[in-house]
């Protein structure tokens, strides 16, 4: 758990995100159908992360509004963690808005996505919700042999679990109270961060964190840190990020 | 192969060995041959709850010491014979659990019996770390308290990094929650956690809540598992955790409750 003796230990699983292939830029088409899959299993969309496929809409040529459909995904309770077959000025949007973008060039090791979706179920308006594996790096120090790359975890980092990346670091689960995880490069939670979170260990003041519910024990960059004291009981209506500002650490909402 | 499930929490006197005792005896009950084991070296709680203390001969450390064989050692329930139990030593110290020794006797008793039940003792020492390494399968008892809640929190983080199945990179063991000693009026008051204020912390597949019910004490008192006492409703509520873990569905009784399924099938972790 703690990563003492061994240094370093590699360690590979899969987990499974649902791919959303867009037909259409009508989003209140799209948000209509979405509302009609989230009746059928709301507890399966709740939260759940999501990739979104660009490929089918942009062979129509059709301008997506990007912002507005991020939007409404996350409004409608999923966490767009990725998004593959964008064109430039998605992809330009996506990066805006920290969202990884799934080419395997671009990204190196970190996230590569495994078989491309099965078009058989596709309907005519929108929003088919499908698995593909992600590769993904499990809990233990993950250092990488290409420089930097994206260390991605899917599981809920416990009480007393540490984790250490050597570039970025992306939770989609919860990090409890009691828990450490580090990064060299930016934090991204995309759940409750209740534990210690530190970005720019290395002493990159430009690092960021970035987590949907923002209840952290300490928050750290590049050495500059808060405790849950010096933050108070400040409640924070949705994501926030944290960076540096002339030593001093910024808590903003993300609008 | 037998189906290895581990009975844990951090936190100790929240119902562990209760709990054992119940679903192991509500297996064996389904005609699964079922056997329990005591890891609590030196406190040797669970053949009181199973009402077989004067039946002990040979225990755990002696078997793994080879002292004694696993046939020699494991007693017949009195009350149900798919059931077995494997007692702890009193005497003897903690040391005498090794790992190998461990995975020796669950070798040996994977080859005749449907399920394993492992007992831990409390706490996240060896005794422990030795009840949860080779398990398939976790039973987090939780009490509705904020200080039982973390420890179980800090229990699925060594399950998920200290377990065989964890170092060996196979499939994580499959953690379930058993909320206990749930007092309804006393969340009501705000004196205790809902099981939504656990489930924000733990997320789990909820597998039970067994409410605070006088028939636990009562059955311990005469040595039999309050399973077995079909008008209480910690006996009712374990009866439904082991159904439930046997894939039958069983709405919640205690509380409403959302099913986690589909999305522990999917989103979260797996
Ligand atoms: N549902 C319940 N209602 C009322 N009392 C209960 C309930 N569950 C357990 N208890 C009581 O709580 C006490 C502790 O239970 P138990 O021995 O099963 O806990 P444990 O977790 O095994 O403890 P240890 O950590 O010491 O091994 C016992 O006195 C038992 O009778
Ligand atoms: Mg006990």
């Amino acid at each position: 758990m703690q990563n003492t003796s061994p240094v370093l230990e590699f360690k590979s699983s899969t987990f499974f995100a649902p791919i959303l292939i867009i037909f259409t830029n009508d989003t209140n088409a799209i948000a209509h159908a979405l509302n009609e899959k989230i009746k059928l299993a709301p507890d399966f969309f709740r939260d759940s992360p999501l990739i979104v496929d660009f490929k089918e809409i942009n062979k129509s040529n059709q301008a997506v509004d990007f912002m507005q459909l991020i939007q409404l995904l996350r409004e409608s309770g999923f966490f767009p963690v990725g998004i593959r077959g964008g064109n430039e000025s998605q992809n330009i949007q996506a990066r805006a808005l920290f969202i990884p973008i799934d080419t395997v060039r671009e990204l190196g090791h970190s996230i590569a996505i495994g078989e491309p979706p099965k078009q058989e179920s596709a309907q005519p308006v929108a929003a088919q919700p499908e698995a593909a594996p992600v590769k993904e790096t499990t809990h233990s120090a993950a250092i990488p042999p290409v420089p930097a790359a994206t260390t991605l975890i899917s599981h809920p980092i416990r009480s007393g679990q540490r984790i250490y990346a050597s570039g970025d670091l992306i939770i989609l689960s919860q990090v409890s109270a009691g828990a450490e995880i580090m990064a060299e490069g930016n934090i991204h939670v995309y759940n409750t961060l209740r534990g210690r979170a530190l970005a720019g260990v290395h002493g990159n003041t430009a690092a960021r964190i970035f987590c949907f519910d923002m209840q952290a024990e300490l928050i750290s960059i590049a050495g500059d840190y808060k405790t849950s004291e010096d933050l108070g009981k400040q409640n924070y209506n949705g994501p926030v990020q944290i960076y540096l500002q002339d030593h001093a650490l910024i808590i903003k909402e993300i609008a | 192969m037998a189906r290895i499930i581990v009975v844990t929490s951090g936190k100790g006197g929240v119902g562990k060995t209760t709990t054992s005792a119940a679903i192991a005896m509500g297996l064996a009950k389904k005609g699964h041959k079922t056997a329990v084991i005591d890891f609590d070296v030196g406190l040797r709680n669970l053949d009181l709850i199973l009402g077989c203390e004067r039946r002990v001969v040979y225990d755990f450390i002696n078997v793994i010491n080879g002292e004694a064989g696993l046939n020699q050692a494991l007693i017949r329930d009195k009350n149900c014979n798919m059931l077995y139990i494997l007692p702890a030593s009193q005497t003897r110290d903690k040391d005498a659990l090794t790992q190998e020794g461990v995975g020796r006797v669950l070798d040996e008793l994977s080859k005749d019996f449907e399920y394993i039940v492992c007992d831990s003792p409390a706490g996240i020492e060896k005794g422990a770390n030795l009840a949860l390494y080779y398990a398939d399968d976790a039973f987090v008892v939780t009490n509705p308290e904020i200080s039982s809640v973390r420890d179980s929190d800090r229990m699925l983080g060594i399950l998920s990094s200290k377990s065989r199945r964890a170092e060996r990179n196979e499939e994580p063991i499959k953690e379930y929650l058993l909320l206990t000693r749930y007092d309804a009026d006393r969340v009501r008051l705000g004196e205790m956690l809902s099981l939504e204020d656990v489930q924000e912390i733990l997320s789990l597949e909820l597998l039970g809540i067994i409410p605070e019910s006088k028939s636990v004490l009562s059955a311990s008192n005469a040595g039999i598992p309050v399973i077995l006492d079909e008008k209480s409703e910690a006996g009712r509520a374990y009866a439904d955790v082991v159904a439930r873990y046997l894939g039958e569905k069983v709405p919640h009784r205690f509380i409403e409750s959302k099913p986690g399924f589909l999305r522990r099938l999917f989103g979260g972790r797996k």
